[in-house]
């Protein structure tokens, strides 16, 4: 397959998921926020989600003020922010139309059909009236993209390059759900929660759909230990790190080529680390800490993979994070576009 | 009485026999269900992201053609005569292309000028006495036809570099069977779906000889180009790679492609670049669009171009008043189709002609296309009469002039109802060891009223062109 097919095909899964995520993290502050807090604790909670997005200086840039209309303004509809859902559906659209030979009509047909329908929320503005609404929107249609994805296309190479750019970004942006979590609580150790710990936590087991589940596994109160125990080491959990993981070192394989040893190994050794880990040395070392590692070594595992069999990929680094947020600063990946001109012909 | 060729309707009443079934049909049907069919349509052309770009917009804007789902229906009795006539143009004009790049002895005869010819910015000297794949240049042709009277059909221009779409040939067809299949069950529609293996058939026999299984790839300039879906889509149709200049390259004459796998040797290029724009260190220095030594990697015999490169000098306007000079030349046959009666700007008593006579005539720009840079005489207003006399006199050699053709007009909806518009045909003619085409071809609507002007950047539509068969 062309390296700059496999590219687009990667980037398209990348920013499929990242719409979806982007609308998850979002999701956990928007139902949060209907919790009784004070507004300082409020626009906390949001500064939190920027950092963890490594948005804050850029957002600081444009807005007078930090309240939900203008995140949502921000982290939704802006297109100079990279990550806001509006630009990731753009760019998920815009790769898969620039390969849609590759994909079948159904993936192409959804892929666009979003882009298009993005176009008339954005205009009725329905992210501001009802965001819980739209959001929801959001997810749905990714799960549309995925499920017809699945069911539709061929499993050769542009499937694995697909799958890859799916697990590589879930892995990542789960990682930073929790991470606004304990860095929103400013602090690495557990104790008993408070009633607004609680909710949160509900708020974000609700946002990666892992609610039901967690009432399953564990039988019991919602603590932040087994919170952490069940998206970063529960193999059975889909949007867990240790199940992102396994997807990105079994597509790996499928594609392996000459460059690929090194990726590969690296993807291994992350996989095999997380099935033998326990969550109480997760705890010990400080799970900011933790997740800051680990977002180092997915960013690392992104620029193998574009080095061994995409184009040559220079990952564009956003802009420094603010000193008072933490050093997982700039390891947002973005596709280093290739512009091709306009031209008769 | 209209003073143009009503394709549905002779003396502006009767049905002509070939319209027959459809007219019936259509006048059986609601007319709040062709409203809500017109919209299925567009809302179907929408989801499947069959947009074109429009040049001068910002990059990558997209707007969809306008579909109109009247059908173009031709008889099997003019088709047959128009298909014989295409393939002794296209035949002659291939004979012509090979010629100028070879011997030169129609240049030698003094049919056509030797410095029209060589002097022209099309033909390109790099490509003489080099040797292409069965002799062929023009793989694909697309040429424009239009219709003045019963039987009477005149080419307007023989594009014989890239022209473009067939795609919509192809959609429009599937969009008219999914809207309307009970039309297909009454009429007999000659079919025109196996266009995309005809053509990886011929693109196949382009290949240089001695590979068995060549790999063919469509070459695109990007996705803002006004016709990637049609690259797209004929590059998925054929199941072969569509490939951008950077993701090909030349080593040691040979053309590869990069894939995840590393190098993959490229052996037929279905470019659908300009001449221009394909090897920066052939042509155009600055293009980041094309292949870096392609032009040394086609004349050392080690891949095959569709089309090849110069065949510009045979499309262009200029040699296009030779055309029936080359048929009777090379095949020593009359000519089939009509040329357009053509006034060479270049010299002083045509210029003079013209010049006296602009309010009657269609000006062209020689090397103009998409219906940019011409003047429609009896359209123009005086002042904008003027200011084209003032280009012309200017730069008298970059121009031709016609007599404007009463074109022939179908019906076609538009806001006040059903009403006559003036439509063209483009078929497209595949040249390889035989020259074939699927019946048909795409028919452009002019939808504004009494416009000639039927290219999709001025405000065109499309229609479905059935060939009927007996």
């Amino acid at each position: 397959m062309l390296s700059r097919t496999a590219d687009h095909l990667f980037w398209m899964a990348r920013y499929t998921e990242r719409a979806e995520n982007t609308a998850r993290m979002l999701d956990v502050r928007v139902q949060y926020s209907l919790m009784p807090q004070s507004a300082q604790a409020e626009q906390q909670g949001w500064r939190t989600m920027l950092g963890v997005s490594e948005l804050q200086s850029q957002f600081d840039a444009k807005y007078a003020s930090l309240t939900q209309k203008e995140v949502l303004d921000f982290m939704v509809r802006d297109p100079d922010n990279p990550s806001s859902i509006a630009s990731c559906l753009r760019a998920a659209r815009e790769n898969a139309r620039a390969v849609r030979g590759t994909l079948t009509t159904e993936v192409w047909e959804i892929v666009n059909s979003t882009w298009l329908a993005l176009q008339q929320h954005l205009k009725s503005r329905t992210f501001e009236h009802n965001p819980g609404q739209f959001l929801e929107w959001v997810k749905y249609r990714s799960h549309m993209s995925r499920g017809v994805t699945l069911g539709t296309m061929f499993q050769d190479e542009a499937f694995n390059f697909i799958r890859l750019g799916t697990f590589l970004e879930r892995a990542d942006n789960t990682a930073r759900i929790l991470d606004v979590k304990f860095r929103f609580f400013d602090s690495d150790t557990f104790e008993d929660g408070a009633q607004g710990e609680f909710y949160y936590l509900g708020a974000l087991l609700r946002s990666v759909s892992a609610f039901e589940t967690y009432r399953k596994v564990y039988r019991d109160a919602i603590t932040p230990n087994r919170v952490a125990e069940l998206l970063i080491l529960d193999p059975k959990m889909p949007r867990s790190l240790v199940a992102c993981l396994c997807g990105v070192v079994s597509n790996l394989q499928e594609v392996r080529n000459d460059l690929s040893h090194e990726t590969e190994r690296l993807a291994e050794e992350l996989y095999t680390r997380l099935q033998s880990a326990q969550i109480e040395d997760i705890l010990d070392e400080g799970l900011h800490h933790f997740l800051t590692r680990f977002l180092a070594s997915i960013a690392e595992l992104g620029n193998g993979i574009g080095r061994d069999f995409l184009l040559p990929v220079a990952p564009e680094l956003p802009e420094e994070a603010p000193a008072d947020t933490a050093p997982a600063a700039s390891q947002t990946q973005t596709q280093t576009q290739t512009q091709t001109q306009v031209q008769a012909g | 009485m209209p003073n143009f060729y009503d394709e549905m309707y002779s003396n502006g009443e009767t049905i002509r026999p070939h319209y027959t079934a459809f007219a019936e049909w259509l006048a059986q049907q609601p007319p709040n269900l062709i409203e809500q069919k017109r919209a299925e349509a567009e809302l179907n052309f929408q989801r499947v992201g069959i947009t074109f770009a429009v040049y001068g917009d910002n990059a990558g804007k997209e707007r969809l053609i306008p579909f109109d789902i009247i059908p173009r229906v031709i008889n099997a009795a003019e088709w047959a005569k128009l298909r014989a006539g295409l393939v002794q143009r296209v035949t002659a004009l291939n004979r012509f292309l090979h010629d100028v790049y070879h011997d030169q002895a129609i240049l030698k005869a003094g049919v056509i000028p030797r410095e029209q010819v060589l002097n022209n910015a099309q033909y390109r000297p790099a490509m003489h006495g080099i040797k292409v794949p069965s002799d062929i240049y023009a793989h694909i042709a697309g040429v424009d036809i239009v219709r003045a009277g019963e039987g009477e059909f005149y080419v307007l221009e023989d594009n014989l570099r890239v022209p473009s779409g067939v795609s919509y040939m192809l959609e429009n067809r599937k969009m008219m069977m999914r809207l309307f299949p009970e039309l297909f069950a009454r009429n007999r529609v000659a079919p025109v779906d196996h266009y995309p293996d005809m053509l990886l058939d011929n693109l196949r026999s382009a290949a240089p000889q001695g590979i068995d299984d060549p790999t063919v790839v469509v070459l695109t300039p990007g996705m803002y180009n006004s016709a990637y879906f049609e690259h797209a889509f004929l590059a998925q149709q054929m199941g072969v790679a569509l490939v951008q200049g950077q993701d090909l390259y030349v080593d040691d004459d040979t053309v590869y492609m990069r894939t995840t796998r590393g190098p993959q040797r490229v052996d037929v290029i279905y470019r659908r670049i300009d001449d221009d724009y394909l090897d920066p260190q052939a042509f155009r220095p600055e293009s980041t669009l094309g292949v870096p030594g392609l032009l040394r990697a086609v004349q050392a015999g080690r891949v095959g171009l569709a089309n090849a490169i110069g065949t510009g000098v045979a499309d262009d306007k200029s040699i296009y008043p030779f055309v029936p000079d080359m048929i009777e030349f090379y095949l020593g046959e009359k000519p089939i189709l009509n040329n357009v009666p053509t006034y060479q700007c270049r010299k002083k008593d045509q210029l003079d002609y013209t010049l006296a006579n602009l309010s009657e005539l269609v000006v062209k720009e020689v090397h103009g296309a998409g219906g940019y840079g011409m003047l429609i005489g009896p359209a123009s207003t005086q002042a904008e009469i003027e200011a084209f006399r003032a280009r012309l006199l200017a730069n008298p050699e970059g121009y031709i002039a016609q007599p404007t053709l009463a074109l022939s007009a179908c019906p076609t909806f538009v806001e006040a109802g059903i009403a006559p518009r003036h439509i063209d045909l483009r078929p497209f003619v595949l040249s390889g060891k035989t020259v074939s085409m699927v019946p048909g071809g795409l028919t452009r609507v002019a939808l504004n009223e009494g416009s000639l002007v039927v290219n999709s950047s001025q405000g065109g539509g499309t229609k479905d062109t059935w060939i009927l068969e007996n």
